[in-house]
């Protein structure tokens, strides 16, 4: 009686350890599964996958004789500005290049946003490189201040060696400003902005 | 010893009806407890797209205003707003229902509860307890989701209306109501039962096996249980994660999917799709397991290529993890990336191919019976093979640019899914009638049947390939004049599915009643597994004598 209950035992206790395996399998694509969010934000600042731009410190090396022109949008939905876009500016590749986009604040308060971005074609992200732009840092207005926002980017003339791209003539860079405060609630804006703040380094490099 | 002993004597009796049926840790009950369950959900899952298909046979809004009027109590244009809200709603519970309430747990926890100890020759299934929290866990997540659908939804109308993939922002800031979180907490549930149904399947393939029943031994059914549970443990967490910060996103501030925020919705279609894709093999590789049985039953052979068969089986589920962005050609992705999605996704087509081809070789020369459960099975070899060519087109991204969210789209999974998995169900639920009722049901209710419904879905959905063709979108109440004649037939079709479903309710009904009583083996000769040698229905409980396999 007392082998069989200690087979009974060795039964169950083998049952308990597969189950456990399996469990931990369960708990490890869970895990994965939020451990995706960060590394499909740096997947996208690594290979500009999404339309996501490059942020760089300095003007190119290299400026080859090709000229590729560019154009801006600006979108505005949740904040009272009068956001406009430069005019398409033709450079060529490696050139650096100064724009400015403008921005009127429409209230008698004043109010924040941050741009989030991406270009068109998506695959010419990854060429794209901005030295500085507005969209780094929060933008506040006073009541009816208008102001100008500006962009220095060059396009990386590595974007030749891109079959899909070679032949490109236009790439279109897009912006959407969003408004700071999510909620009209105080305490909860107070959180949003924190938060935010936090954010908003991985920001400059993410894809809409 | 003495109680002991006593207790051995009456080992077969069996505990009050409460205690059986709402206690219940015996497998088989179980089983019949899951398999009850999908019946119910199941036909509430028909009922809803019975009232799309009746929408839809005309155009312009007939039906649903006045059931938003009726249900909602909407008035004059509200009920036209609250009408659509109302449609799309049913689109997206007939979805979750059929595949999280009906499809899963009729072919898995029905049909694999059941079967697959006896047929590994194991007593009962490792955790018995924890087999009855999976089932339970099922009821309250039917009823979660019903629930949903009387909570506001949208602006100006109640239940989750975005569809079963529910995308951000469809699922956040469009759907400000209630309903959403019902749906996801239902999810939350019946994930949360598959996956201890998988760890309990697993635990009892690995460890509970027969002597002699060597993995490569084991029934394809057996199987085909293993890799869908290792699908299950593997996508559902994903699913559970990706639903979670939904939850958070639309309840406590967290960003996840929030463009303006720094959060990406595309993201959320690829956590949703590395679930999703699994999840259609998570559904039909039972099926194959049952069709395995009832062709090589009914062929009185031995299935072709056994090891073939549950390789292949191995290999779709592997490869069905690396293709999930297969749905999503459009959202821009490049186009190498696109080249290796495609070219994956018809990787799977081999291992498919390998099944059928060998289903077809266990028919070839064998003395064929044309008994239901064959009939089923044969026409879900047909209908699959259908819906997997449409299938390899879709693979390609080229084609889905024109196809993508198309009745192209409804018309290829319906085939796999509706003609596929379902057929499947049915397969099993004649093939195993006489083994889990002890009564042999009749063949003329059977067939009829199986003819009634075999021509009802093919009316409903063989049309749908060419509104899809022709450029219908999915998921709207209304469409133009231009797409009314196949939709008028489609919907025709499916009253004629209806009416297969009323023979099928008879057919059972009638065979319960009659009590036929059933042998061990009905089948005869080709019928060779382990449930075959137990009395129909079988002891309560089954192999206190391990049986030896050679």
């Amino acid at each position: 009686m007392s082998g069989k209950s200690g087979e009974t035992k060795r039964a169950n206790w083998r049952n308990v350890r597969t189950a456990g395996m399996a469990f931990s399998l369960v708990a490890a694509m869970g895990a994965l599964s939020y451990a995706a969010v960060p590394l499909y934000e740096i997947f996208c600042q690594v290979t500009g996958f999404g339309g996501t731009t490059q942020r760089v410190d300095t003007a190119s090396d290299r400026v080859v004789d090709r000229a590729i022109t560019v154009r801006f949008d600006a979108n505005a939905p949740g904040v009272p500005w009068d956001f406009r876009p430069a005019a398409p500016v033709t450079v060529r590749l490696g050139e650096s290049a100064i724009v400015n986009y403008t921005a009127k604040n429409l209230i008698d308060q004043p109010s924040s946003g941050q741009a989030s971005f991406n270009v068109t074609p998506e695959m010419a992200g990854a060429y794209f490189n901005k030295i500085d732009c507005f969209c780094f840092t929060e933008q506040t207005l006073q009541p009816g201040e208008k102001v100008d926002m500006g962009i220095t980017f060059y396009v990386d003339p590595d974007i030749l060696e891109v079959p899909e791209l070679a032949d490109l003539q236009t790439i279109t860079l897009s912006y959407t400003m969003f408004p700071l405060d999510r909620d009209s609630d105080a305490v909860a804006s107070a959180e949003r902005t924190d938060n935010v703040t936090t954010r908003s380094i991985a920001r400059e490099t993410t894809g809409d | 010893m003495s109680t002991v002993a006593a207790h051995d004597a009456h080992h077969d009796h069996k505990p009050s009806f409460f205690k059986r049926w709402f206690f219940s840790t015996n497998h088989k009950d179980i089983g019949i407890l899951y398999l009850f369950f999908a019946l119910i959900s199941g036909f509430i899952a028909v009922a809803l797209s019975i009232f799309m298909r009746m929408e839809l046979q005309e155009p312009g809004i007939q039906i649903f205003d006045g059931l938003a009027s009726i249900i909602y109590g909407f008035t004059g244009e509200a009920a036209i707003d609250g009408g659509k809200q109302m449609y799309n709603v049913f689109v997206t519970m007939h979805a979750v229902l059929m595949m999280f309430l009906v499809v899963i747990p009729a072919l898995f926890g029905g049909f694999g509860n059941y079967m697959m100890p006896i047929m590994i020759g194991a007593p009962d299934m490792a955790f018995p307890r924890m087999n009855n929290i999976s089932f339970w866990l099922l009821p309250v997540a039917l009823i979660l989701g019903l629930i949903g659908m009387f909570m506001p939804g949208n602006a100006g109308g109640y239940g989750p209306g975005q569809g079963w993939t529910v995308y951000p922002p469809l699922s956040t800031s469009a759907a400000p109501g209630p309903a959403m979180d019902f749906v996801i907490l239902s999810l939350h549930l019946s994930g949360a039962s598959s996956i201890l149904g998988s760890i309990n399947f697993i635990t009892t393939i690995f460890n509970m096996r027969a002597p002699g029943m060597t993995m490569h031994k084991m029934p394809l059914f057996a199987w085909s249980l293993l890799v869908t549970a290792f699908l299950l443990l593997l996508s559902l967490p994903v699913l559970a994660g990706a639903i979670t910060m939904l939850l958070t996103d639309r309840n406590f501030g967290t960003a996840f999917f929030a463009p303006e925020y720094g959060g990406d919705p595309i993201l959320f279609q690829h956590l949703f799709w590395f679930f999703g894709h699994p999840e259609v093999y998570i559904l039909i590789l039972p099926a194959f397991g049952i069709v395995s049985h009832v062709i090589s039953t009914f062929s009185r052979k031995p299935i072709f290529g056994y090891l073939g068969m549950a390789y292949a089986m191995v290999a779709i589920g592997a490869v069905g993890f690396i293709v999930w962005a297969h749905h999503m050609y459009t959202t821009g992705i490049s186009l190498n990336t696109q080249r290796y999605f495609v070219f994956a996704t018809m990787v799977i087509a081999v291992p498919t191919g390998i099944k059928i081809f060998s289903w077809i070789a266990t028919m070839w020369g064998g003395s064929i019976r044309f008994t239901t459960p064959m009939l089923w099975s044969i026409g879900f070899v047909f209908l699959f093979t259908v819906g997997g060519v449409t299938g390899v087109q879709l693979a390609n991204a080229g084609l889905d640019r024109a196809y993508h969210d198309t009745y192209y789209v409804v018309a290829h999974f319906h085939y796999v899914l509706s003609l596929g998995a379902v057929f499947g169900i049915f397969a099993g639920w004649y093939y195993w009638w006489p083994k889990i009722t002890g009564t042999m049901y009749n063949e003329i209710y059977g067939k009829l049947h199986f003819w009634i419904m075999f021509i009802g879905v093919n009316v409903t959905f063989f049309p749908q390939h060419f509104l899809g063709l022709a450029g219908m979108p999915r998921r709207y109440i209304d469409y133009p004049d231009a797409y009314a004649g196949w939709n008028f037939v489609s919907s025709i079709g499916s009253y004629i599915s209806v009416a297969a479903m009323v023979v099928f309710a008879i057919g059972a009904i009638e065979a319960l009643m009659k009590k036929r009583p059933a042998s061990a083996n009905p089948w005869g000769e080709g019928a060779t597994t382990l449930e075959w040698q137990l009395s129909s229905p079988p002891p309560f409980h089954q192999w206190e004598e391990l049986p030896r396999v050679r």
